[in-house]
């Protein structure tokens, strides 16, 4: 008897003991924890800047912190080619010519600039690089050298195909001193060009056409613009420091010629993430000064009342279709049946919805200028009418041409992307509604896509252009024959012979009609269909002013931003 | 002991150029062109770039020069990031996952052993069901979600208290780890707690504890020594392949938080067919589990001394 109670008792207080036992385990894992954590912290305080733990806006230190939705993949302005790249480059570093915060075109580099149709000549000013040393005319000619290079493989050397022997020298036709631009002396620069160019002045706004001086770059052995002390500085900041894949701390350049015009003293990068939700949630925080919205994180802005702002980011998005002769989408009635079986109107305003995007019209897009005004204003669009029936009646007359009895699926390639989805969706069920062809959707991720693309795996592909420079030529010349990015290998004599008109002639109306001829080619051709022109809506920090969003060049700019906290 | 540790290393010597080799052409058969870009280039261009990354020797010759230089120490330069070696971008990044990961480990197996012992001692009792609902939660929830979620409940609570309690995502102090390491451990914490307490439940209904017991030996002593350290052994076999796991998995809470971590690497390389980068974060991870496994094993024969390491 006593012992069975005893039993039980010694049961209990077993479990009772080693629940203590437990508890003192835990006590000291804890601890053990908090140690660890003590530990961590003393090594990352000795490693990384705490540049995560600033907010938005610090008016004390005028400073703003922002983000970037990727890491920099390249700062060296000779291989650039993306857009968070050029967004940097812009803020540290500067050309001959600038765009200014209404997009006009205003001296950098350059005093003054002269060119007329067989020359270009810029007298440079008393500018200086992050080190002290003047910046000179050689800076550019052996950035452009450089560029075009062929062992270098610069992916935008074409860019600087106006020059005179560029693009002989980029085929590795001609030496690189056969290049047509000189130094006269530091302080001028003499480019003569192959051709006229009614543009050229905007080219030299462009990054590939950035100095680079020689001496530093062969320092780097290799590494120029992988690093911040790797990079040399003429522009309104310099970078302080750069680590990768989490943050860049951009200080106002003293060198800098026009400094009094740079209003905050530091720009903190602190944040490199795409997470939607993430960037929404840095914004709520008050960690970051500017958000981007999406589809995802559009809802929660609009609950939350902000103002949105957007912008027209220049990208034209529409449906190219495959023209090689394998090909059913060579047949022009096929692509014509489609072009009038859609409304973009639809798509945009019913589909996407997402504010900013505006309903594709023309190849064209609204910013790109005209003659005096906006192109689109003195050469409206094709006047586009979704009319299904006349759409079936070419249908029926593209089934005879082809000699099909009922049509095979046609193949939709597209990228992955929440906008894409539900793009090539409704295009899928639009197309099968009426005009009862069914559309293979091929989704492929970024570099799949391009591949397939060049190689032309597909019937039509949802596409995009944005942008090089600030002429309607940028959109005009993709769909000519001998353009490499004419992925649908589209080829009309005509449409060749206007580009060759946009490209050689000084004219601004002549150039203009040109253009114009082209949109209606494209319409009546149906070449491609035009889906949209995208629009970035975001939201930014109320104390913030002065932040520049453009389509052409850096799409941020916080050169003339400034703090105000009355905002 | 020594002669075993050495027979293993040849072993994972062997693993990893198993992994480096089926990676190396399974990457080469997969569609897509890492030299593919949204400006189409010119013959003459794509032939440089195709020679400066030696794609155009046949695929052999190239899998040669790979590695030759992968016995060197030597991955190459990245496509995407052309000025950057994929060796720096491995230096660079993977101490912040492993920080991370260490941190998520510590996290799961210090919660995942206690919460373990907790629910075996009180077995069908309130806390036992508590906590065993939370695991199936903790396993069968992915991890972007409980990422999203905490990131979600930092901004409300922050915004409740009007100031930054704990950052919502960046980098740099042990104050942005701390969400998401225990984001990042919780899978495995609720997985190791399911395997502690049944391996605990097992141990304490064992005649050596029954035997321990009727010599009167100490309570704490029976808890400790013959329950607690018995009961550990298959967690510790499972936190070697956790250790990997969780370093290279943490892509997810990378993106989510912003934290410049290997991970994100290891996936932007996939999607852009960055050759060079799959490459070396393939067979960096792969090196990295088969040296975590080969570790566990050997720590395994020093806390079981049933375990002879012949």
């Amino acid at each position: 008897m006593g012992m069975s109670t005893t039993q039980v008792a010694t049961e209990e207080s077993f479990s009772r003991s080693a629940g203590k036992q437990l508890a003192v385990y835990a006590l000291a894992a804890v601890a053990l924890l908090a140690l660890l954590m003590w530990l961590l912290n003393l090594l990352a305080s000795l490693t990384a800047s705490a540049a995560g733990s600033s907010t938005a806006v610090d008016a004390a230190n005028n400073t703003i912190t922002i983000r970037l939705s990727e890491e920099p993949p390249q700062l060296d302005t000779t291989l650039l080619t993306d857009s968070v790249s050029g967004v940097v480059i812009a803020h540290v570093m500067e050309g001959l010519l600038r765009y200014d915060q209404h997009q006009r075109l205003v001296p950098g580099m350059a005093e003054r600039w002269e060119i007329n149709a067989e020359q270009a000549v810029f007298n440079l000013r008393d500018a200086l690089w992050s080190d002290g040393e003047p910046v000179t005319a050689h800076d550019f000619v052996f950035a452009w050298r450089t560029a075009l290079d062929p062992v270098n493989a610069s992916e935008y050397a074409f860019i600087l195909y106006p020059i005179r022997n560029a693009e002989a020298i980029n085929r590795g036709e001609l030496p690189l001193d056969a290049l047509g631009a000189r130094a006269e002396g530091d302080r001028t620069l003499v480019v003569d060009l192959e051709r006229p160019v009614a543009f050229f002045d905007k080219l030299t706004a462009f990054s590939t056409y950035y100095p680079v001086r020689q001496d530093f770059y062969e320092a780097t052995g290799g590494r120029y613009g992988a690093d911040a002390d790797q990079l040399l500085y003429n522009g309104p900041f310099t970078m302080e420091s750069w680590v990768h894949g989490q943050s860049l701390d951009l200080r106002k350049n003293p060198r800098y010629w026009d400094r009094e015009r740079i209003r905050l003293d530091r720009i903190n990068v602190a944040y490199i993430v795409s997470d939607a939700n993430a960037v929404l949630n840095l914004f709520k925080d008050g960690k970051i000064s500017l958000a981007s919205l999406t589809a995802e994180n559009l809802a929660e802005a609009m609950e939350q009342r902000w103002h949105i702002n957007r912008f027209m980011d220049g990208s034209v998005f529409f449906i190219e279709f495959n023209h090689r002769p394998d090909r059913l989408t060579r047949n022009r009635n096929l692509r014509k049946a489609m072009l009038l079986a859609q409304d973009p109107n639809e798509l945009v305003y019913k589909v996407i919805k997402i504010p900013g995007y505006l309903p594709g019209e023309s190849l064209f897009p609204v910013f790109l200028d005209g003659v005096r005004g906006k192109f689109r204003e003195e050469y409206p669009a094709p006047e586009h009418r979704m009319d299904i029936a006349r759409a079936r009646q070419h249908l029926e007359k593209a089934r005879v041409e082809l000699g099909l009895d009922e049509f095979p699926p046609l193949v939709m390639l597209t990228g992955d992307n929440p906008v894409s989805n539900i793009q090539s969706e409704y295009f899928q069920a639009v197309f099968k509604k009426n005009l009862g062809l069914e559309i293979r959707i091929d989704r492929q991720i970024f570099k799949q896509r391009l591949d397939k693309m060049t190689k032309g795996q597909f019937d039509m592909v949802l596409a995009g252009w944005g942008p090089d420079y600030n002429d309607a030529l940028t959109y005009g010349d993709l769909f000519a024959s001998w353009n490499l990015n004419n992925r649908g290998r589209y080829a009309n004599p005509e449409y060749d012979r206007l580009v060759g008109v946009a490209q050689g002639s000084l004219d601004a109306k002549v150039r203009m009609d040109a253009f114009d001829a082209m949109q209606r080619i494209i319409y009546e051709d149906a070449v491609l269909i035009v889906n949209y022109e995208r629009g970035q809506a975001y939201v930014t920090d109320p104390r913030v002013k002065g932040i520049v969003r453009r389509a052409v060049g850096a799409e941020q700019d916080y050169t003339y931003a400034y703090i105000d906290m009355d905002g | 002991m020594g002669r075993y540790a050495l027979k293993r290393l040849v072993q994972g010597a062997i693993t990893v150029w198993f992994i480096a080799t089926a990676t190396f052409f399974a990457m080469h058969m997969v569609p897509g062109d890492p030299l593919a870009s949204d400006k189409a280039v010119s013959e003459k261009i794509r032939a440089n770039l195709e020679a400066k990354y030696g794609l155009d020797k046949p695929l052999l010759t190239q899998y040669g020069i790979y590695m030759g230089n992968l016995a060197r120490g030597d991955f190459g330069i990245s496509f995407t990031q052309e000025n950057r070696r994929v060796n720096d971008i491995i230096r660079e990044h993977f101490p912040v996952s492993a920080t991370l990961g260490i941190l998520a480990v510590v996290f799961a197996a210090l919660g995942g052993i206690l919460w373990g012992a907790l629910t075996a001692l009180n077995r069908n009792r309130m806390p036992d069901i508590v906590i065993m609902l939370l695991v199936i939660l903790g396993i069968s929830v992915p991890s972007f979600v409980f990422a999203a979620l905490g990131q979600l409940t930092l901004v409300n609570i922050n915004n409740l208290l009007g100031f930054s309690l704990l950052p919502v995502a960046g980098w740099g102090t042990v104050a942005h780890m701390l969400i998401p390491s225990l984001v990042l451990g919780l899978g495995t914490m609720a997985y190791l707690t399911r395997l502690m307490r049944s391996s605990m439940l097992e141990i304490m209904n064992s005649d050596f504890v029954r035997t321990a017991r009727s010599k009167g030996v100490p309570a704490p002593r029976i808890f400790t020594h013959h329950q607690l350290r018995n009961a550990i052994l298959p967690v510790i076999t499972v936190l070697g392949p956790s250790i990997a796991v969780i370093t290279t998995g943490g892509f997810v809470v990378e993106i989510v938080f912003a934290i410049p971590g290997l991970g994100r690497y290891f996936v932007q390389a996939v999607q852009q067919s960055d050759y060079t980068v799959i490459m070396g974060t393939t067979v960096f991870y792969g090196a990295f589990l088969v040296l975590m496994v080969i570790i566990v094993d050997l720590v395994y024969g020093l806390i079981d001394p049933r375990v002879r390491l012949e």
